[in-house]
């Protein structure tokens, strides 16, 4: 299982990636083993508030439909909008495909997400 | 959690291993979707030790299990295999079963694994007939091979000739070198065969026939939902439940109302008569989402019925659901609405059958 050092995660399986104020949100490999096939993404739309923890899209497995929580506060500045006609991308690599890109609101909030031996662990 | 003999078979073979019924079963090897279509164009093999087989024997073991059973034993010949329930006195499902006659004062029941306790239970209890009810779960494995090229597969490990077993008619035989009873039936759509045997005879052939035959995938509880939801085959607890009767959810067929008095005659007649105020149908998502068990069916803001299955079909791609709808919105072709999440998702009724079966008549 993959689980790149530069990223903070969350336990419900969800990385981000901070740049220059920007938040980058995706699925963990785990979550993308344990999901199987994705068939289905449920995006939100830009300019949506997101709040840490809470849920801001739908994934779809064949077998069934999980919520995907945000690691972090803020408001949605792009969507992944290919995930919409290629979801399977979120198997293939889940860390290169972001699924919704966010302004940073408060940059602590980093605090209270893991890092990756921290996430290795809780994985376990 | 229970174990089949299996077990490690699977875990060695890389599965994704999940609690089903109280057994640690496994869901898919690979994927879903690969699995589920290996078994539609090539062959697949699934352990299906779960189920539960009860034995009923005695003299008046016919008057019993037609007594107990919506279809009709009586019309069975020896060897033959007939699909139908348990129902309640109202006509709710106990279990959707296979029962298989061995002859006139023998029977054996393939019964749902969640379901083998309450079935004990339930046929104890209308026993008036005097018949042994032996449990013979524990002893029991199964093993299901399904698929067009099945046949050719099974045919290089025995002597008896598959050609002349007929679908759901079952005998005895030697598969490699192991005593097992074969039945043509399955869970699936497809051609295939049902294979009943002590634990270490179905841990053989699993492992030997996969081993023998590189075209046949294992293949898990996961497709076997896909598979058997495509071509409209029930799932007790989805489209058959004690509050779904057969007539409701659209399996008459297997409820015979020409034979003689049997447990919930009375009311699965008047339901049939009165036409029931619930159907099992098929829906078809007009926008994107997939409709999921449990989902709420509206019309307008009236909640017309709920999801009982629904996937995006492997064979066919479409987003499709069976669904127990209020009959005045049941028809073919009315636009319905199916609630997920947050959102409304445009659903339209259609048959709920998404594929053709094709198994040997």
């Amino acid at each position: 299982m993959k689980t790149p050092k530069d990223l903070y995660y969350t336990e419900t399986h969800e990385w981000v990636k901070v740049e220059d104020g920007f938040a980058f949100i995706g699925i963990t490999d785990y979550a993308q083993d344990s999901l199987g096939e994705i068939v289905f993404v449920e995006l939100p739309e830009e300019n949506e508030q997101v709040n840490q923890f809470e849920e801001f899209a739908a994934i779809e497995s064949v077998k069934a439909a999980s919520d995907l929580n945000s690691p972090v506060s803020g408001v949605i500045v792009a969507v992944n909008e290919e995930l919409e006609d290629n979801p399977e991308l979120l198997n293939e690599d889940p860390y290169e495909n972001w699924i919704i890109k966010v302004e940073l609101e408060d940059e602590t909030e980093i605090n209270k997400l893991m890092n990756a031996e921290e996430y290795k662990e809780h994985c376990e | 959690m229970k174990k089949t003999v299996l077990h490690d078979v699977h875990v060695k073979l890389g599965a994704k291993m999940v609690e089903f019924a109280g057994f640690h079963m496994p869901i898919s090897y690979t994927s879903i979707t690969d699995e589920h279509m290996a078994v539609r164009q090539k062959a697949g093999i699934f352990d299906v030790s779960h189920m539960g087989e009860i034995i009923v024997t005695g003299a008046q073991a016919t008057d019993f299990v037609d007594y107990v059973f919506t279809n009709n034993v009586r019309s069975m010949t020896a060897n033959q295999v007939l699909y139908g329930m348990f129902c309640e006195p109202h006509g709710g499902v106990v279990d959707d079963l296979l029962v298989y006659k061995v002859n006139d004062e023998h029977y054996y029941l393939v019964v749902n694994a969640s379901n083998i306790e309450k079935d004990l239970a339930w046929l104890h209890k209308q026993n008036s007939f005097g018949v042994d009810i032996i449990d013979q779960s524990e002893s029991t494995s199964e093993v299901a091979v399904q698929g067009p090229l099945a046949e050719s597969m099974l045919q290089k490990t025995t002597d008896y000739d598959l050609s002349t077993l007929k679908f759901f008619t079952f005998d005895d035989m030697v598969v490699y070198d192991h005593d097992v009873m074969v039945s043509r039936t399955g869970y699936t759509g497809e051609d295939g065969f049902e294979i009943y045997g002590d634990h270490e005879a179905i841990k053989d052939i699993f492992e030997r026939l996969l081993a023998d035959h590189e075209g046949l995938m294992p293949c898990g509880l996961g497709c076997r939902d896909t598979l058997r939801f495509e071509v409209a085959l029930p799932l007790y607890g989805n489209e058959l439940s004690k509050d779904i009767s057969p007539i409701m959810a659209g399996y008459s067929f297997a409820v015979s109302f020409d034979k003689g008095d049997f447990i919930g005659k009375e009311a699965l007649l008047k339901q049939k008569e009165d036409k029931p105020a619930q159907r099992v149908v098929g829906l078809e998502a007009l926008d994107k989402g997939i409709l999921r068990h449990g989902y709420e069916v509206y019309s307008g803001d009236t909640r017309v019925g709920h999801i009982t299955t629904g996937y995006i079909a492997p064979t066919t791609g479409e987003s499709v659901a069976m669904a127990l709808i209020e009959r005045a919105h049941a028809k073919k072709g009315t636009e319905l609405e199916v609630a997920i999440r947050k959102r409304r998702v445009k659903v339209i009724v259609r048959n709920k059958k998404f594929h053709d079966k094709n198994t040997k008549q």
